[in-house]
């Protein structure tokens, strides 16, 4: 059975701006040679601080950007090789959750307009009864469809993203600091709820954070990165207890995982 | 709601619909014919049937300056309108391509931003003749990279929002995006931008109309007027204050305008998040 | 050293505050940890006399004895800096980036002490030295966007410290920092209060954070102090119903991480029903009312006691009076 998803090998790198007339920029390399592959249903976790490369790496899963060199498949597919209509139609099958409910959905269109979107790219039909049900998955109501963002809480509208994220049943979830700007109590809501529908969906998820002990709650399997590059992947409950690099223990003791 | 009643608003508001109104009734009714010259009622003063008096050929001035006002509107509004959809159109052409395009509508705004109207409205008039849609196309032509670089400022900020890396995740193209997502976010921007160019769009019709490049006679305009009140400075200043007097009227009542819009748009909505 | 006593602070629409009252004795680490609303952030500037214009504040601010509550605008600017200091969330966003970070610092000190110049840097280099800045010289000269964000916020220590408050208060200091990064200042704020005796008010919704930086902590809930005692004792056993679902709530402090149950599902996390309530619409009474896993009829509207409990430990809970 082909995994869900396969990274192999992935580099990127960028050109600065240049600092002198003569000389070109420096180069920064956000993500050096990361590989990984994920199962369906099954939950990876990336961890990572500022500057890991996590984002970048969520970006090229995402197909917004293409590697330098490696290759992102998805369902066996070669991401970044694939026709700008065929990429367009496979789409729908992977989608993304991101960190800023407040900078995630368009101000000025309905809630249910923006959970739609995803819908009318492909072409489906029955809209309304599809975007209700997505609706009501994420535990809001039908009604809430006609109102817009600024009325919901930080927590509401990360429903809502997450309601966009799954209107076209897409098999995987790319939640990248999908919870990171939320309180405490609601940040619990959400991982409940990306439990739940994981298990209602049957959907593979990727789930990037800088913050340790919430990947711990939700994946099966994590990678760590650090300045770009892999430092440690394994299963979580292994690399929780028996960490095997310096860095991934001083991730865990600074999460307070780790005395 | 009514805090955003400043005094800005409510002058400007007031202003402009002075203005306006003036240009509006001027379609259906004005006191007297405005061309209609009497050399017997030359400088009239003040009085019940010529309300703000008589100009040098006897014309009735609040006539001229209603039809003046209409005018000045016309060309304001057609220079503004067209100039700022294609400005506007560049703007997101320009943004969503990025890369060498960007750079260059950029580069060709640039070129457009330095060349003056009055130069371009002085070319036009020598080949077609001086006439109001020499006037209407040299104010058009210098609203464009005005637009063109508001509308590409506002909209790289927007395509760097999740929202819309949300619609490229959903298989949008850049056009549906640009449709539906970056040109409703950056209309307030664009709409302040458009009362200020309004205003502009006044002052420049006067001026050139003053140079004798807009409506030419006997269609009135309060550039014209004051051109030709000039010699008689001494003899009627009124002749020169009326006019002067309406095109402060109209600049000034679009500039708050565009002033307190530009204070209703953006700031309230970060502002009343935090509350 | 600092004493809020029945502190109040209310807008039109909404009351952040509620009849709040804490001790800061000199040399003590108290942590202060809430969520969005809880009105932690208002109580850290009520400390600093920063409340917005529009606020009515009562109740007393009293800073070594005086009452400052109503002081003037003029009154509060001879303490902060001197006596009470501030530091904030964003480092990037209070600091000046077109002016050198040696300049930014030496300016208190020749405005507020009247050192000259050469005084002035000798004592910004000492200040710098002492948050553990490497290189002193070399940074003096630097700008803001120059340096780390970690390295920020130890510019912005050695700009409190710079007149040698009593009282630092430290707003969200660790949220925007990485893990190691944020471990390190912990550190750093602990072994000052320590070496100076400085007074440390640590405001956070990080609560592992708070765990580190504080010896006694008070969670707040709608205004009010739900809960206050030693930062250990409070973790371990919490007596408040919210704060007993904060922690609950957090993976990997308090609770264990949750793993796959028997049945092979994923372990969910306990939640606190519901959403914090907008300020305008909070319960008259106990503000968790309403959320509350073991509310009782009267709580919406009897408004509870700071009920004392063994330990110098308090907690505003019906459960906890008459009839527990």
């Amino acid at each position: 059975m082909t995994p869900l998803l396969e990274v192999r090998h992935v580099t990127r790198s960028y050109r600065m701006p240049r600092r002198s007339l003569l000389h070109p920029g420096p180069v920064l390399t956000a993500v050096q040679d990361v590989s990984f592959t994920l199962a369906r249903g099954r939950t990876l976790g990336i961890v990572g601080e500022s500057g890991s490369g996590k984002s970048t790496l969520a970006r090229m899963i995402m197909a917004f950007e293409a590697p330098d060199t490696g290759e992102v498949r998805f369902d066996g597919h070669d991401l970044h090789s694939l026709g700008s209509a065929d990429l367009r139609r496979l789409r729908r099958r992977f989608q993304m959750v991101f960190q800023d409910p407040w900078g995630s959905l368009d101000p000025r269109r309905t809630v249910a307009w923006s959970i739609a979107e995803p819908l009318r790219a492909t072409g489906a039909d029955a809209l309304d009864r599809r975007v209700d049900e997505a609706l009501v998955q994420v535990g809001l109501r039908p009604a809430d469809g006609r109102k817009y963002p600024h009325e919901f809480s930080g927590g509401q509208r990360q429903r809502i993203a997450i309601a966009r994220a799954i209107v076209t049943r897409p098999a995987l979830l790319v939640a990248d600091e999908a919870v990171s700007a939320l309180d405490v109590s609601v940040q619990a809501q959400i991982l409940n709820l990306l439990m739940d529908l994981q298990e209602e969906l049957g959907l593979a998820m990727i789930f990037i954070s800088h913050d340790l002990p919430v990947v711990a709650c939700l994946a099966d399997d994590m990678l760590v990165m650090r300045a770009g590059r892999p430092v440690e992947t394994g299963a979580t409950a292994s690399l929780i207890s028996a960490p095997k690099a310096e860095y991934t223990k001083s991730l865990l003791t600074a999460g307070g995982l780790m005395p | 709601m009514t805090r955003h009643l400043t005094p800005n608003l409510v002058l400007g508001a007031l202003l402009v619909a002075f203005v306006v109104g003036m240009a509006a009734l001027s379609l259906v009714w004005t006191p007297h014919d405005h061309a209609a010259m009497s050399i017997r009622a030359r400088f009239g003063p003040a009085s019940d049937i010529h309300w703000l008096g008589t100009d040098q050929l006897g014309r009735d001035i609040v006539s001229q300056l209603m039809v003046a006002a209409r005018n000045s509107m016309t060309v304001a509004l057609i220079a503004v309108l067209a100039g700022g959809s294609i400005g506007v159109a560049l703007g997101l052409l320009a943004s969503a391509l990025g890369g060498w395009v960007e750079d260059l509508i950029m580069r060709v705004a640039d070129i457009g931003f330095a060349f003056p109207a009055l130069l371009f409205a002085i070319m036009l008039s020598a080949v077609f003749g001086p006439s109001l849609w020499v006037a209407v196309i040299a104010i058009a032509f210098i609203n464009i990279p005005v637009f063109a670089r508001v509308t590409r400022g506002a909209a790289n900020v927007i395509w760097t929002r999740d929202y819309v890396a949300a619609a490229r995740a959903a298989g949008h193209g850049k056009l549906a995006i640009s449709r539906d997502h970056i040109l409703p976010n950056v209309a307030a921007p664009v709409i302040v931008q458009a009362t200020i160019e309004f205003a502009i769009a006044i002052l420049a019709e006067a001026a050139l109309s003053y140079l004798g490049l807009g409506a030419q006679p006997p269609s009135p305009s309060w550039g014209r007027m004051l051109s030709e009140a000039q010699t008689l400075m001494f003899m009627a200043p009124q002749l020169a204050i009326y006019p002067g007097l309406c095109i402060m009227a109209a600049v000034l009542g679009f500039s708050l305008l565009g002033d307190a819009l530009r204070d209703i748009t953006d700031p309230r909505l970060t502002r009343s998040r935090q509350a | 050293m600092m004493a809020l006593s029945g502190l109040s602070v209310s807008f039109d629409t909404a009351q952040a505050l509620r009849d709040v009252s804490l001790q800061v004795p000199q040399g003590t680490r108290l942590g202060i940890v809430g969520e969005s609303g809880s009105g932690k952030s208002m109580l850290g500037l009520s400390m600093m006399g920063m409340v917005p214009e529009a606020a009515r504040v009562s109740g007393r601010i009293m800073l070594d004895g005086t009452d400052l509550s109503g002081a003037s605008e003029r009154l509060w600017r001879r303490h902060r800096a001197r006596r009470v200091a501030m530091i904030f969330q964003e480092p990037m966003a209070a600091l000046n980036p077109l002016q050198r970070l040696g300049d930014t610092v030496m300016e208190p000190l020749q405005v507020h002490l009247g050192l000259s110049r050469a005084a002035a840097r000798t004592r910004a280099l000492e200040l710098f030295d002492e948050v553990g800045i490497p290189d002193p010289p070399a940074r003096l000269r630097q700008y803001p966007h120059e340096i780390s964000g970690g390295q920020r916020q130890r510019v912005l220590i050695a700009l409190a410290l710079s007149c040698d408050p009593a009282l630092l208060i430290a707003d969200e200091p660790t949220t925007a920092l990485d893990a190691h990064v944020a471990l390190r200042i912990i550190e750093l704020l602990v072994d000052l209060a320590e070496r100076r005796q400085m007074a440390l008010v640590f405001i956070s919704h990080d609560l592992a954070a708070v765990a580190r930086a504080t010896e006694r902590i008070a969670v707040m809930y709608g205004g009010e102090i739900a809960e206050e005692g030693p930062t250990a004792a409070v973790l371990e056993n919490p007596r408040h119903p919210y704060t007993r679902g904060l922690l609950g709530a957090r993976p990997g402090i308090g609770g264990a991480t949750p793993a796959r149950g028997a049945d092979g599902r994923r372990q969910r996390l306990p939640t606190i029903p519901g959403s914090v309530p907008p300020l305008s619409q909070l319960p008259a009474g106990c503000r968790f009312a309403g959320r509350c896993p073991v509310e009782m009829p009267h709580c919406a509207d009897t408004r509870p006691a700071a009920y004392p409990l063994p330990g110098d430990r308090h907690a505003a809970c019906h459960l906890l009076g008459a009839g527990a």
